[in-house]
């Protein structure tokens, strides 16, 4: 039983990180929402936080209008897009996918295909046997068995 | 061919080398503002306690003015707050204060303590205004022009350097259209 309760302590425990008690919606079901919601927008002033995770009072005021959208019968769309009027995509952790933002989510996949191609190539070419070199002139050979004689 | 191989990754080393170094002279707290070009969010705040008049954006509209959020708890205000006060005594251009979330009376001590450079205070302590601005932190200052339209976010504190340089050229700029 003490076990399962330290267990349970442990488990349970990363509720901490969302809204603070006093914040909560009575409706578990729109407090979910919410909470999904505050894990996808960036705390301004903490930025590599979400306002979930951020316990700047910016961050609390954020979480509360969150809730009070929802609780106005607000659709989850319309509450970032309530948000992001404000702050720009700035606030969104997870970047549209636009113009401007091309390059940032092609680049890894640019990227794994440039690596492929060239280690198709290297490997490819690495398994061809070495050109043949040419033949040695008649006299480097009699100076390579000059030496090889010295040599005994 | 097989040079290639070898220069491929230097050359992919200093693109991406050179735009990194690049992000770092860029200042991330500096977000831009949704505002520019758009006109000052509509609001009507109570006056901050101890003072006799609010702040509403109908009070703002007519000229080129700046608004300016700061608050008592505000670390850097302290090295805008002088600035503030030459540019008032100086007649350079109106300055309306946004009191960002002070708890009552703090804004009034600050006020007394420092001096008013503000035309009019605006109360913002549950900080719903300041969402609709977009702002970010304290302080920050936004130019609005005779339309009431924002025309510029200075993020941080207003010195006398940045001033000269760049707020009073855009403000005469602006003074002009």
């Amino acid at each position: 039983m003490r076990l399962f309760s330290i267990l349970a302590a442990f488990l349970f425990s990363a509720a901490a990180f969302a809204a603070e008690p006093d914040e909560l919606l009575d409706d578990p079901a729109l407090e979910a929402r919410a909470e999904k919601i505050d894990a996808h927008l960036r705390c301004v002033v903490c930025q590599s936080q979400s306002i979930a995770e951020s316990n700047a009072p910016l961050a609390k005021d954020l979480r509360i209008l969150v809730r009070e959208r929802i609780a106005m019968g607000e659709s989850d769309e319309e509450v970032m897009d309530y948000i992001v009027e404000r702050y720009g995509d700035y606030v969104l952790l997870k970047p549209p996918v636009q113009g401007n933002t091309l390059f940032l989510w092609g680049f890894p996949a640019a990227a794994l295909l440039l690596g492929a191609a060239g280690a198709f190539f290297f490997l490819r070419g690495s398994k061809k046997p070495a050109a043949a070199s040419a033949p040695l002139s008649e006299d480097d050979e009699d100076a390579v068995n000059r030496i090889l004689d010295e040599r005994g | 061919m097989r040079r290639i191989v070898f220069i491929f990754p230097i050359l992919v080393f200093v693109v991406v080398g050179a735009f990194f170094a690049y992000g770092l002279t860029r200042d991330p707290s500096n977000i831009p503002s949704q505002l520019i070009d758009r006109p000052l969010p509509e609001f009507d705040l109570p006056a901050i306690q101890g003072l006799q008049d609010g702040l509403s954006t109908e009070d703002i509209k007519g000229e080129v003015a700046l608004v300016n959020v700061f608050a008592s708890w505000c670390v850097s205000c302290h090295i805008e707050h002088p600035v503030l006060m030459e540019l008032t005594k100086a007649n350079a251009v109106p300055i309306y204060g946004l009191n960002w979330k002070d708890a009552p009376g703090d804004g009034k001590a600050w006020l007394d303590r420092y001096g008013n450079p503000y035309k009019a205070v605006g109360d913002d302590q549950k900080g719903r205004v300041a969402i609709d601005l977009g702002v970010t932190g304290a302080p920050e200052t936004f130019v609005v022009d005779r339309q009431g339209r924002v025309r510029f976010k200075v993020v941080g504190p207003i010195t006398e350097q940045y001033w000269t340089d760049t707020l009073q050229p855009l403000i005469e700029e602006l003074r002009r259209s």
